[in-house]
């Protein structure tokens, strides 16, 4: 037996020359891998900084376009001014046609009477130098206000030659102006309201006259373009409500009946092989080339009409397939063999295992992938800007059939408003309406999992 | 009626026929109470009612599909001979002038009076149609419903008939997603095709200068149709993009999946991914007040002349979106490297960064290049971002601080002005949507390849 030369076991007092190598690569070694750990919690902490930055910046430029400037005045409904026959009322000997037509015309003649002056008669009183401005008083309230006085007349005339206290919306730049969104030492010329309409709407402000109140108009109105300070989001509410009422109709049944053919029954060959690649690639195609097929197909071949919700949905549908589809197959994929094995033990068909002992314990599940395929649709722009949706529509729609926008659309449109900096903040506003919708389903999505999910 | 009461009509038969045929089969069991029924009740149930709705809802389509080519037929044959006379694209002018006419929908000036006459025949003949198709849609459901009643005996099988039918269903929805595809191709090779008859293959693929001009109708003035340009500034935006969004998302992936304890991990995680779900055209308004004016003063400070809407701006956001991407598909392959690996290396001796790089990141490497490559195909057809802030110049330039354009931007731009739709101006859309639809296709397909065979390695 040799004796070996190097004792590991060495106590001695002055590291050796190798012994000092090694301690002076280990000290970088481990500097070394503390600089790569703290790249990588740099890493973490920029991209949860990120999403912080993101939703601050969003929160903080919206939430005041929540609250918008309001006038309260005073309303006297004169019946010097609103000078009109009684409202109709049907006759016994008249059929529901004529009656309809006499409603009509009555109503047109109540829309040509000037409640611009009803408004401005108001204002007049707390603004005593009015008399001299005319001008400019009737450029102090929003435009879109006149309408809503018509809707309380039509509504019920009774209230001609009464007085009513009313909150009116007042013109979207001196809202930017009370919020301090504009500079206000820009020389008159570049200032968008006339001196005298700065000077009144600090001293409404100063009395309190002119408050902020929270914007009903935001949620109530849909878009418009010659009121702004009214131009709300119920229009784009309603036409992105249809479109996920079609995806939810036809998407989600579509997918899951799809998966659980491929997961289920299908053999396994080269053609469901091929169909498998196929629904992997989809859910990776651009959205935008959805559009393009929305675009020739839907409008060129089968004469659709163009911005209407059921195109924009039957595009979204075919969007969120492929999402359904693949949530859907792993969550049955998860399910175990056992459950198929005892029905069609006890003697159930194969269609009476999957529909009466597999789907049901999928459900949760197929729940989720369909609700974060719905949100994902939710949020989608660019395909909806190629079947036309990118048009402006000023009404509500009522059927899935009508012209109408959607939230992410108006978000665009708004976007691009030359009224910088009163849409900017309402942008945001609509951006906020939109990412909490967003998170409502999202977080519905993961309580489902967490209250249902099964491990096997 | 109108096509959708039809529909509502149909689904009322439906449960109809399935209330009679469960009583019904109920009463033959009664019947021959020493035969055992073959199915549950309810099986004969959805039997009858499908045997109603099916064969009768197959008339609808059918009915659907050719009435209007019949009905335009004989609208056409009462048309005055000096009018059959014309050429078939004349004609067909005529008929949609007369439709106009019957639906009162449209702008139809000066109608003539044979004009009048022949929209108030194509009124008649609608209307003829729609009652004919009521009555025969109501007799093939009695029929069906009749037949099948009386068809039910303890020995039918009525269970198997039902299976099928949901079976087939079951096919035809998952064809569905084939199909899908099939449309985006036909329709983009057959509008694409179109413009190709305009401007040659060669000159689009090749063409330096994108200036397609603006034409009403298809004649007129023929603008530049240069691919490269587009090409050059998508390839500029998600390069910047995967520089943003490959090391923060990988570094993102490997401390969360190696070094961060469970709880950072399990909070971390979900609000890292909460990036991926915020619709883009949140971030391109994002981009567009925020990142972009800031990124130019700060290009002020350092004396960098910097557009507010460049291809910096959406490139820069576009990496933020995309982290979330690398970081949890790169998460999922680094934590399927097996363990074994990492303790072989760290008995060793490597420290944990050593391991990760030495040896967990090359046995990761296939997966994390596929996870890339999706996010690639991702960015090059994300399209809101760069419409709001790449500023929508196509100019051939390799400078990041300019605007550019791409792919996607000259899509809405080109199908969403007053362009004629055949118009090269419009049909161009549909070429760059083909090529768009090609390149992301071959990055997916390389990605799965790639993805696929690296989970085989470790399973």
């Amino acid at each position: 037996m040799t004796i070996i030369a190097e004792n590991p076991i060495k106590p001695v007092a002055a590291p050796s020359h190798v012994q000092q190598k090694v301690i002076a690569s280990l000290n970088k070694r481990h500097r070394k891998e503390k600089l790569f750990r703290s790249l990588g919690l740099g890493a973490v902490l920029i991209s949860l900084g990120l999403v912080a930055v993101l939703f601050i910046n969003i929160f903080s430029k919206g939430l005041p376009a929540f609250w918008q400037s309001a006038v309260t005045l005073d309303i006297y409904f004169d019946p010097a001014i609103i000078k009109i026959p009684p409202k109709p009322v049907q006759q016994a000997d008249e059929s529901d046609n004529d009656f309809r037509q006499r409603d009509l015309s009555w109503q047109t003649e109540v829309g040509f009477i000037n409640f611009n002056r009803l408004i401005t008669d108001s204002l007049q009183k707390v603004l005593p130098d009015a008399s001299k401005h005319r001008r400019d008083l009737t450029r102090m309230v929003t435009s879109g206000e006149r309408f809503a006085l018509r809707d309380m007349v039509v509504a019920d005339p009774a209230i001609i030659g009464q007085t009513r206290t009313l909150h009116l919306l007042t013109d979207a730049n001196i809202d930017v102006w009370l919020k301090g969104n504009i500079d206000r030492s820009l020389p008159d010329a570049q200032q968008q309201l006339s001196p005298k309409l700065r000077e009144w709407a600090d001293k409404l402000k100063a009395e309190g006259i002119i408050q902020n109140r929270f914007s009903l108009a935001l949620f109530m109105n849909p878009d418009s373009r010659s009121s702004l300070a009214s131009a709300g989001l119920a229009g784009a509410f309603m036409g992105s409500f249809y479109m996920m009422l079609v995806v939810i109709l036809l998407a989600v049944p579509m997918g899951v009946a799809a998966a659980i053919y491929l997961e289920e029954f299908a053999p396994r060959n080269k053609l469901t092989d091929l169909v498998e690649v196929n629904i992997n690639n989809l859910a990776a195609v651009p959205s935008i080339v959805f559009g393009l097929l929305g675009a020739s197909v839907l409008i060129g071949w089968f004469n659709l009409p163009m911005s209407a919700p059921i195109v924009g949905g039957l595009v979204l549908s075919l969007m969120t397939l492929p999402t359904v589809i693949i949530a859907t197959r792993s969550t049955l994929k998860a399910i175990p063999p056992s459950i198929r094995q005892a029905a069609l033990g006890l003697g159930a068909s194969k269609m009476q295992s999957i529909f009466h002992h597999v789907l049901p314990l999928a459900i949760p599940g197929i729940l989720t992938g369909a609700i974060l395929g719905v949100a994902q649709a939710l949020g989608e722009t660019a395909p909806l800007l190629l079947i036309g949706m990118k048009s402006f529509v000023a009404s509500v729609p009522a059927s899935p059939f009508e012209q109408a926008s959607a939230l992410p659309v108006q978000i665009y449109l708004w976007q691009g408003n030359e009224l910088r900096n009163f849409f900017e903040a309402r942008t945001s506003a609509a951006i906020i309406v939109l990412l909490l919708m967003m998170i409502g389903l999202n977080g519905l999505a993961i309580w489902l999992r967490k209250k249902y999910e099964k491990r096997w | 009626m109108s096509n959708l009461s039809l529909i509502v009509v149909l689904l009322v038969l439906l449960a109809l026929g399935y209330q009679l045929g469960m009583s019904r089969s109920r009463k033959v069991a009664t019947v021959n109470s020493d035969l055992r029924m073959h199915s549950r009740p309810h099986h004969y149930g959805m039997m009858v009612g499908l045997w109603a709705v099916l064969p009768a809802f197959f008339i609808l389509l059918l009915w659907l599909w050719l009435s209007p080519a019949v009905i335009n037929a004989m609208m056409v044959a009462q048309l005055p001979a000096e009018v059959t006379a014309l050429s078939d694209e004349q004609l067909r002018v005529v008929s949609q002038r007369i439709s106009n006419l019957a639906s009162n929908f449209g702008v139809v000036a000066d109608a003539e009076a044979w004009e009048l006459s022949a929209a108030e025949h194509l009124r008649q003949l609608k209307a003829n149609s729609a009652i004919v198709l009521t009555a025969l849609m109501a007799v093939i459901a009695a029929i069906g419903m009749l037949l099948s009643l009386q068809k039910i005996t303890p020995r039918l099988k009525a269970r198997h008939q039902v299976e099928r039918v949901v079976k087939a269903l079951l096919v035809l929805c998952s064809t569905v997603a084939i199909l899908t595809t099939i449309g985006i191709v036909l329709s983009m090779v057959g509008e694409t095709l179109k413009f190709f008859s305009y401007i040659p293959p060669t000159e689009f693929f090749f063409g330096t200068t994108w200036n397609p001009r603006f034409s009403t109708v298809g004649v007129g003035e023929q603008g530049d149709f240069g691919l490269v340009p587009l090409l050059a500034g998508t390839t500029l935006i998600a390069g910047i993009a995967m520089f943003v969004a490959i090391p923060l998302g990988l570094m993102v992936a490997v401390y969360l999946a190696e070094y961060a304890p469970v709880k950072l991990r399990n909070t971390a995680k979900p609000m890292i991914e909460v990036l991926a779900g915020i619709p883009t055209i949140v971030y391109g308004f994002f981009a567009l007040v925020t990142v972009g004016p800031f990124l130019r003063d700060l290009g002020h400070a350092v004396g960098l002349d910097i557009n507010a809407t460049s291809a910096l701006t959406a490139g820069v956001v576009m990496g933020i979106m995309i982290i979330p991407f690398i970081s949890s598909l790169s998460d999922d392959i680094i934590t399927q490297v097996p363990k074994s690996m990492r303790d072989g290396s760290l008995g060793l001796g490597a420290t944990k960064s050593e391991t990760i790089l030495k040896v967990v990141l090359p046995a990761a490497l296939p997966g994390i290049v596929g996870a890339i490559l999706l996010a690639v195909s991702r960015a090059i057809g994300e399209t809101m971002i760069v419409v709001l802030a790449a500023g929508n110049s196509p100019a051939l330039t390799a400078n990041p601080f300019e605007a550019v354009s791409t792919v996607t931007v000259t899509i809405v731009n080109q199908l969403t002005g007053d362009n004629d739709f055949s118009s090269p101006q419009s049909l161009v859309a549909f070429a760059l949507g083909l090529t768009l639809f090609v390149i992301t296709l071959l990055l997916n397909v390389m990605a799965l390849v790639i993805v696929r065979k690296y989970r085989e390695q470790y399973e």
